[in-house]
């Protein structure tokens, strides 16, 4: 099976002799981007998280086959160890991060979810479903689904809170 | 993961009838599939064949079923319309799980009983005539309303919740034809064939869910759980409620977390149409929802919460404006 993926601007023709390879492990194994972290392989922690055509999905619950054409951005993508992309920059200034496991997820998550918010999508918060703020409570709502272990949640919320203000 | 075929349908004709499961977000399928518990020996893809589209249906909303529940939850007509159905998905899983599952997956998402998860234990839904293992076990997630001998599992989604309430309609095709099922009757009762989780029948395809005309007044999807976010429910309770003149014009009700379908108590509804609002109904319409219901030991408490939580929902929804 022959499936193109674009990850982080560069097209990859990949060739699959099985098509039960995750997107997670297509990136991970066959493209050596360890960058995105498998943490329960079952949607329920969100360390793989990846933007598939510019929105935030786990990569663990996507066959790679599925995604034939599509544009993927990983942790790589979003900035490099020279050239850090201020949610980086946010996450270090404010020790988001104790193990870094759930790191690279965390800040992909959030930089799609800050785009969502730009969009003006609800979350369970908003309460007439419009004109949402970014509130602590709504970044902790919109970041459910990215668990840190460490319990890293307040410096998490101050990274993303101060990225936001910074971009705004 | 067992071996299987992977195939793209290019449009809803690859689908219907293909001898081969439909897989669309995956985020309910592949998890099953990793476990085993799901062993289809092929896959048939439906993400590229159109469908994705919210469209105006009259007075009401067209919703088709490769509509990914983000797309849903934040489109302008349903926010404005049909608030609650935004509410009920806003409440499920994460954004990231919200941005891949379709409409037609979400109706068709298995249950979370442990039991159903663990291929080394009994299991009828599973495995017909293996046994239950929920009853008499770990049964603190199940169901207190319309549970058999044979399968005590809830439905655990959201969204189908709120299409119920809504009185929406779900459209699929066969292979001898399209027909429509109303959401309210889509999910089934366990009964002695707990496999079958819904009314869809083998080779069938869901293609679309039509709303009709927006109900207005005050539309509520109360969620209690373990966690804030990202848990599946306990109990919840989906409500629209009119008022007229200090009176409920009209009150649906429909329950999550509580049984193998979404829960809708017509009788209870009636009872409430008509009337001023006052605690003593309130409580009198719980009777209604709870007529036969039956704890399985850690599930118990679900009796009183479904009561106490439909009391403050129906309290917020009769309120005086705010
Ligand atoms: C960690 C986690 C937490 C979650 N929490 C919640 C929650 O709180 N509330 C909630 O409601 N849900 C929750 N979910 C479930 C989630 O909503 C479902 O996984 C999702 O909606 C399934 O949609 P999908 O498109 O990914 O389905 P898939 O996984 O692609 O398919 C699911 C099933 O539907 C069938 N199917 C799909 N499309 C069609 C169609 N058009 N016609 C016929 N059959 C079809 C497939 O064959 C398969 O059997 C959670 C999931 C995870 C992993
Ligand atoms: S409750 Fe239903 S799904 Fe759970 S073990 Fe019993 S038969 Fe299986
Ligand atoms: S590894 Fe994908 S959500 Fe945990
Ligand atoms: S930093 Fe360790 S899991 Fe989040």
């Amino acid at each position: 099976m022959d499936v193109t993926l674009t990850v982080n601007g560069a097209q990859h023709d990949l060739r699959l002799d099985d098509p039960r390879v995750s997107l997670l492990d297509a990136l991970r194994q066959h493209l050596d981007l360890n960058g995105t972290k498998k943490g329960c392989d079952h949607g329920q922690c969100g360390a793989c998280t990846v933007i598939v055509n510019g929105r935030r999905i786990n990569s663990c619950l996507s066959l790679a086959v599925m995604h034939d054409g599509d544009e993927i951005t990983t942790i790589e993508g979003i900035g490099t160890p020279d050239d850090l992309a201020p949610m980086q920059r946010a996450f270090i200034r404010h020790d988001g991060f104790q193990c870094g496991y759930c790191t690279p997820g965390q800040i992909v998550s959030a930089t799609a979810m800050l785009e969502e918010l730009r969009q003006g999508w609800p979350s369970q918060l908003s309460d007439d479903l419009k004109n949402p703020e970014l509130t602590d409570e709504e970044i902790r709502e919109r970041m459910s689904g990215n668990i840190c272990r460490c319990s890293c949640y307040p410096n998490i919320v101050d990274a993303i809170r101060e990225t936001a203000e910074g971009a705004a | 993961m067992r071996p299987f075929d992977y195939t793209r349908a290019h449009a809803p004709a690859d689908a219907v009838g293909a001898e081969a499961r439909i897989i669309a977000g995956g985020t309910n399928l592949l998890d099953l599939m990793k476990l085993q518990v799901e062993t289809p020996d092929r896959l048939i893809d439906i993400n590229h064949v159109g469908l994705d589209r919210v469209e105006r249906d009259g007075d009401g909303l067209r919703i088709g079923a490769l509509v990914r529940n983000s797309d849903l939850a934040a489109d302008p007509a349903v926010r404005e319309g049909w608030p609650l159905l935004s509410k009920a998905i806003l409440a499920g899983a994460s954004a990231q799980i919200r941005n891949r599952a379709t409409t037609g997956g979400n109706l068709m998402q298995r249950t979370r009983c442990y039991y159903f998860y663990d291929i080394d234990a009994p299991c009828n839904k599973r495995e017909p005539g293996s046994g239950c293992g929920a009853i008499g076990g770990n049964n603190r997630q199940h169901a207190i309303l319309g549970a058999s001998d044979h399968c005590i599992a809830t439905y655990p989604g959201d969204m189908a919740v709120a299409m119920s309430a809504l009185d929406a309609v779900i459209e699929v095709e066969g292979p001898a034809g399209k027909r429509e099922i109303r959401a309210a009757d889509f999910h089934r009762l366990p009964g002695d064939t707990p496999q079958r989780d819904n009314e869809l029948q083998s080779g069938e395809m869901i293609l679309s869910v039509r709303l009709p005309a927006p109900l207005g007044g005050r539309q509520i999807y109360r969620k209690v759980r373990d966690r804030r976010s990202y848990a599946f429910a306990l109990v919840s309770v989906a409500a629209v409620v009119v008022m007229e003149a200090g009176r409920m014009a009209t009150a649906r009700l429909a329950f999550g977390g509580v049984a193998h379908k979404p829960w809708r108590v017509p009788a209870a509804e009636s009872l409430l149409t008509g009337q001023p609002p006052s605690p003593e109904l309130f409580d009198r319409a719980a009777d209604a929802v709870l007529a036969g219901a039956r704890g399985q030991g850690h599930n118990d408490f679900k009796i009183p919460l479904l009561r106490r939580t439909l009391g403050a929902v129906l309290a917020e929804a009769t309120q005086e404006s705010k």
